[in-house]
C-alpha cells in the first residue's frame, strides 16, 4: 500500500490538503461582495422585450441611487419561489404569479408588509381601489401592481368591420354572422400557450360569467363556493362553445387548439381577411404589430358588450404583482420607486402596459389611453378569475377548457371533474 | 464574480484534496489499531465518507418522502392512504399512469429495436462509423433542447412545422400532433426514441462484435441464411446485452419528464407521472401528493433494480 512508503511526507501532504480544503470552505463563506456594492435582487417571469422594458423602468432609479438592480427572469417562477419560501433563499423583490399565490406566501409569513415601507396614503390615493384591495392580505398591503391590463376587449380591423359598436352580446353575434360571409369567419381564437395553454378560453368564460350572472356569482365562483356544475357556469361554457363552433371560428377546432394566442388573430389582417373579431386583453396590440405586421390604423377595439342589463359596464382585468421577501434598505428604496407614477409611466410609455396608478397619463397612443380610461372608470371591475383561484384549480380550468373546446359534448363530465378538483384545491394553504 | 471564481477553484482543488487527505489520515489512524483488526476496519473507514454522503442525500430524503406521502398538503397532519387513493381515482393521474406504461413499452421497443436493427445492419459495412456517429449525435443534446427542436418539427402550421409541411406538400390536411391522445404520447415517445437509439445502438454493437466470428462462419458454412443466423446464433448470444440496455431504457422511460414538460406540459392527456409530480410539488404545492407519486415511481423501479443487481452478481460469480 502506498501509505507505507515514506509515511511522514505523505502525512504532511495529507494534513496540508485537509487544511487547504478547510481554509477554502471558511474563506468562501464570509467573503461576500467585498467591494461594498449596494444591490437589490429581483426575480420575475419577464424575458425578451418585457425584460428590456423592466430594465428601462429601473434605469433612472439605478442612476439616482447607485443601487444595482440584479434582475433574473425565469419561466419557472413557481418552482423558484416555492423552494425559496421553504429554504429561506429568496430574492429581495419578486414578481408574484397571482393574488392567489401572493396570499399563500403572505400567510406563510414570507412576504414583508409594505404599509410602513411605501408612502401608503399616497399609494392608496393614487391607485385604483380594486388594485389596492387585490394586493392586501389581512388588512396589510403585501403586493403592488407594476403594470396592468384590461381584458375582455373585442378587437377588429376597422378596414374590415365598419359597422357600429353593438350594444349587447346577442347583437354582436348576430352582426358577426351576417357580416362574415364566404371564407371569412366571425371569430379568430387561439389557445396554445405552452404550459399555460387554454388561458384565453378561461378569459372568455370569465367574461361570460361576469356579464351573465353578475359580480356576486363571479366572486363566489372564484372563492370555490359555487360548484362548476351550477347553471351559471354551465351557461358561460355553452356561450363560449357557440363561439368556437367549427364553422364560426377561423380554421376550426384544430386551429383554435394548436395556434399560439399571439398569432391567432393574424388572419384578421390578411389581404383576404379570415375573421372579423378577436377577443383579447389590451396587451395583444404588441403581438398584432410583431406577429401580423399590423399598423395602428388596422386595429381598434370596443368593450365586450353586456349580456344581462342588470350587470352592465362590467370589466375584467389583470396585472403583474410584485412583493418583497427581504426587508433591506435597498429593497425598500426600489419598492418605493416602483409604485410611483414616474416609474410606471416608463413602461406605459414603451407600450403594451397600463398602470393601476391613476395619475399616469403618458399613454403613447389612443388605444392604450382609452384602455386606461376604461380601467379607471369601470363601475364593475373584477380581476381575472383564474389568476385568483388556487393554482391546482387554475391548472384544471386550463386543461378542461381545452378538453371542452375539443369535445363540447362532454360538458357534463368536464364540469364534474372541475368540481372534483375544487373539492381539494381550496384547502388551507392552497 | 470574483468570489464565485475563487470558490470554484477551491472546490475543484479542495474536494479531491480533502478526500485524498482523509484516506491518508485513515491510514495514519490505522497504525494505532492492532494489526489483525486492520483488514476488517480499513474498508469501513475508506467507504465511510461515501456512505455518509449516501445516507444524507439518498437514504434520508427517501425515508422523509415516504413519510410525507402519508401526510397532508403542508406535511402537518397524517392522512393515511388518502394521497394514494387520490392517485388511483383522479382522472389526470390515472391517465398519467397509462401514459407511463405506453412510454415503458414503446420507448424500450423503439430504442432497443431500432438500435439492434441498425447495429446488425451496419456491422459489416465500410461506412459503419459514419452511420453510428450520426445516430449517436442526438445523445449529445439535452432533453429540453430535443423538446424545443421537435416542437418545431411537430408544429401545426405548415409554415413552421417540418412534418406538416411535408404532409401538406402531399395534399393532405395538417395533422395536430399534440391535441389528440394517444397520438401526442406517441409523438413524444418518438422524440425519446430519437434521443436514446444511439445509446442502445452503441451498446448492442459492442455486444455484437464480441460474438466470435468463428461461430458465424461455422453457421454460414453449414448453409444457414443470414436471417437464420440472426435468429438462432446472434440474437440468443446478444440476449444479456439486450437485457442490459433494456433495463437502462426502461428506467429512462419511467423518468421521462423534460420532453413532456417542454412540449405539451401534460396537456391533452399526454401527462406522465414525473411531470405530474413536478406540478403537484411546485405549482399546486401539495407536498403529500407529490411524495406519493415519487414513492410510486420509486416502487416501479425497484423490480428493475433487483433484476440488475441479480445479473451483476451472476457476472461477478462468473469472474
Amino acid at each position: 500500500m502506498m501509505a507505507t512508503h515514506r509515511p511522514f511526507t505523505r502525512g504532511l501532504v495529507a494534513a496540508g490538503a485537509v487544511a487547504l480544503a478547510l481554509g477554502a470552505a471558511a474563506c468562501g463563506d464570509d467573503g461576500e461582495g467585498g467591494s461594498g456594492d449596494r444591490t437589490v435582487t429581483v426575480i420575475g417571469t419577464w424575458g425578451g422585450d418585457e425584460e428590456e422594458a423592466f430594465r428601462q423602468m429601473v434605469a433612472p432609479f439605478e442612476d439616482r441611487t447607485g443601487i444595482t438592480v440584479e434582475y433574473t427572469g425565469t419561466r419557472d417562477l413557481n418552482a423558484v419561489l416555492t423552494t425559496g419560501v421553504a429554504s429561506g433563499v429568496l430574492p429581495d423583490l419578486a414578481g408574484l404569479p397571482g393574488p392567489g399565490q401572493m396570499r399563500e406566501f403572505a400567510e406563510a409569513g414570507a412576504l414583508v408588509p409594505l404599509d410602513d415601507i411605501i408612502d401608503i396614503d399616497k399609494y392608496k390615493a393614487e391607485t385604483s381601489p380594486a388594485f389596492v384591495d387585490l394586493g392586501t392580505v389581512d388588512g396589510k398591503v403585501v403586493g403592488v401592481f407594476i403594470k396592468a391590463a384590461v381584458k375582455g376587449l373585442i378587437w377588429y380591423n376597422p378596414n374590415v368591420y365598419t359597422g357600429d359598436v353593438p350594444a349587447t352580446w346577442d347583437e354582436l353575434e348576430r352582426i358577426a354572422d351576417q357580416t362574415a360571409t364566404g371564407d371569412m369567419r366571425p371569430w379568430c381564437v387561439g389557445l396554445e400557450s405552452g404550459a399555460a395553454s387554454g388561458w384565453p378560453a378561461t378569459d372568455w368564460i370569465e367574461d361570460f360569467v361576469l356579464r351573465q350572472s353578475g359580480p356576486d356569482v363571479y366572486d363566489a365562483w372564484v372563492a370555490g363556493e359555487l360548484p362548476w356544475t351550477s347553471p351559471e357556469i354551465r351557461q358561460a361554457f355553452e356561450a363560449y362553445g357557440r363561439v368556437v363552433a367549427e364553422d364560426r371560428t377561423y380554421g376550426g377546432t384544430n386551429y383554435v387548439l394548436n395556434t399560439n394566442f399571439g398569432s391567432a388573430a393574424n388572419p384578421m389582417f390578411a389581404d383576404e381577411p379570415g375573421c372579423l373579431f378577436h377577443h383579447q386583453a389590451s396587451f395583444i396590440t404588441a403581438f398584432f404589430e410583431n406577429e401580423a405586421g399590423a399598423t395602428p390604423d388596422e386595429y381598434d377595439f370596443f368593450r365586450m358588450p353586456d349580456i344581462n342589463p342588470q350587470y352592465a359596464g362590467a370589466l375584467t382585468g389583470a396585472g403583474d404583482l410584485f412583493g418583497m421577501f427581504h426587508d433591506t434598505p435597498e429593497a425598500r428604496e426600489l419598492m418605493r420607486y416602483l409604485v410611483t407614477a414616474e416609474a410606471q409611466s416608463i413602461w406605459v410609455g414603451i407600450g403594451g402596459a397600463l398602470s393601476g396608478n391613476t395619475t399616469v397619463d403618458n399613454y403613447p397612443d389612443d388605444i392604450s389611453a382609452r384602455s386606461a380610461q376604461m380601467l379607471g372608470e369601470a363601475t364593475v371591475f373584477r380581476f381575472d378569475a383564474s389568476d385568483l383561484m388556487p393554482e391546482a384549480m387554475n391548472n384544471a380550468f386550463w386543461t378542461e377548457v381545452l378538453n371542452y373546446t375539443q369535445n363540447p359534448d362532454q360538458l357534463d363530465q368536464i364540469l364534474a371533474r372541475l368540481d372534483e378538483v375544487r373539492s381539494s384545491a381550496y384547502e388551507e394553504g392552497a | 464574480m470574483d468570489d464565485r471564481l475563487t470558490t470554484a477553484f477551491f472546490v475543484v482543488v479542495g474536494v479531491p484534496a480533502s478526500l485524498v487527505g482523509y484516506i491518508f489520515l485513515v491510514e495514519l489512524v490505522l497504525r494505532l489499531v492492532p494489526q489483525r483488526r486492520v483488514p476488517r476496519i480499513r474498508p469501513l473507514l475508506w467507504i465511510a465518507p461515501a456512505l455518509a454522503f449516501l445516507a444524507v442525500f439518498l437514504i434520508y430524503p427517501t425515508l422523509d418522502t415516504i413519510r410525507r406521502s402519508f401526510m397532508d398538503r403542508l406535511s402537518e397532519n397524517y392522512v393515511g392512504w388518502s394521497n394514494y387513493e387520490y392517485m388511483w381515482t383522479d382522472h389526470a393521474v390515472r391517465g398519467a399512469i397509462v401514459n407511463n406504461l405506453l412510454w415503458l413499452v414503446f420507448l424500450t421497443l423503439g430504442a432497443v429495436g431500432i438500435g439492434l436493427l441498425v447495429a446488425v445492419l451496419v456491422d459489416r459495412v465500410r461506412y459503419e462509423p459514419v452511420v453510428k456517429t450520426v445516430i449517436f449525435l442526438p445523445m449529445a443534446i439535452s432533453f429540453v433542447a430535443a423538446g424545443v427542436i421537435w416542437r418545431f418539427m411537430y408544429d401545426f402550421r405548415p409554415e413552421s412545422g417540418t412534418l406538416n409541411a411535408i404532409i401538406t406538400g402531399f395534399g393532405a390536411d395538417p395533422v395536430a400532433f399534440f391535441s389528440e391522445w394517444p397520438l401526442n404520447t406517441f409523438a413524444l415517445i418518438v422524440v425519446g426514441v430519437w434521443m436514446q437509439v444511439g445509446f442502445a445502438m452503441v451498446i448492442l454493437s459492442a455486444g455484437l462484435k464480441s460474438i466470435s466470428n468463428d461461430l458465424l462462419e461455422a453457421a454460414r458454412v453449414d448453409g444457414a441464411t443470414e436471417w437464420q443466423i440472426f435468429r438462432k446464433v446472434t440474437f440468443p448470444l446478444l440476449l444479456p446485452t439486450i437485457a442490459v440496455i433494456s433495463t437502462a431504457v426502461i428506467i429512462i422511460a419511467l423518468k421521462a419528464f423534460d420532453i413532456v414538460y417542454v412540449m405539451t406540459n401534460g396537456n391533452f392527456n399526454s401527462e406522465v407521472l414525473a411531470n405530474r409530480m413536478y406540478k403537484e410539488m411546485f405549482t399546486f404545492r401539495h407536498f403529500g401528493r407529490a411524495s406519493a407519486i415519487a414513492v410510486v415511481l420509486f416502487l416501479a423501479i425497484v423490480p428493475i433494480m433487483i433484476f440488475n443487481i441479480r445479473r451483476f452478481r451472476e457476472q461477478e460469480a462468473i469472474r
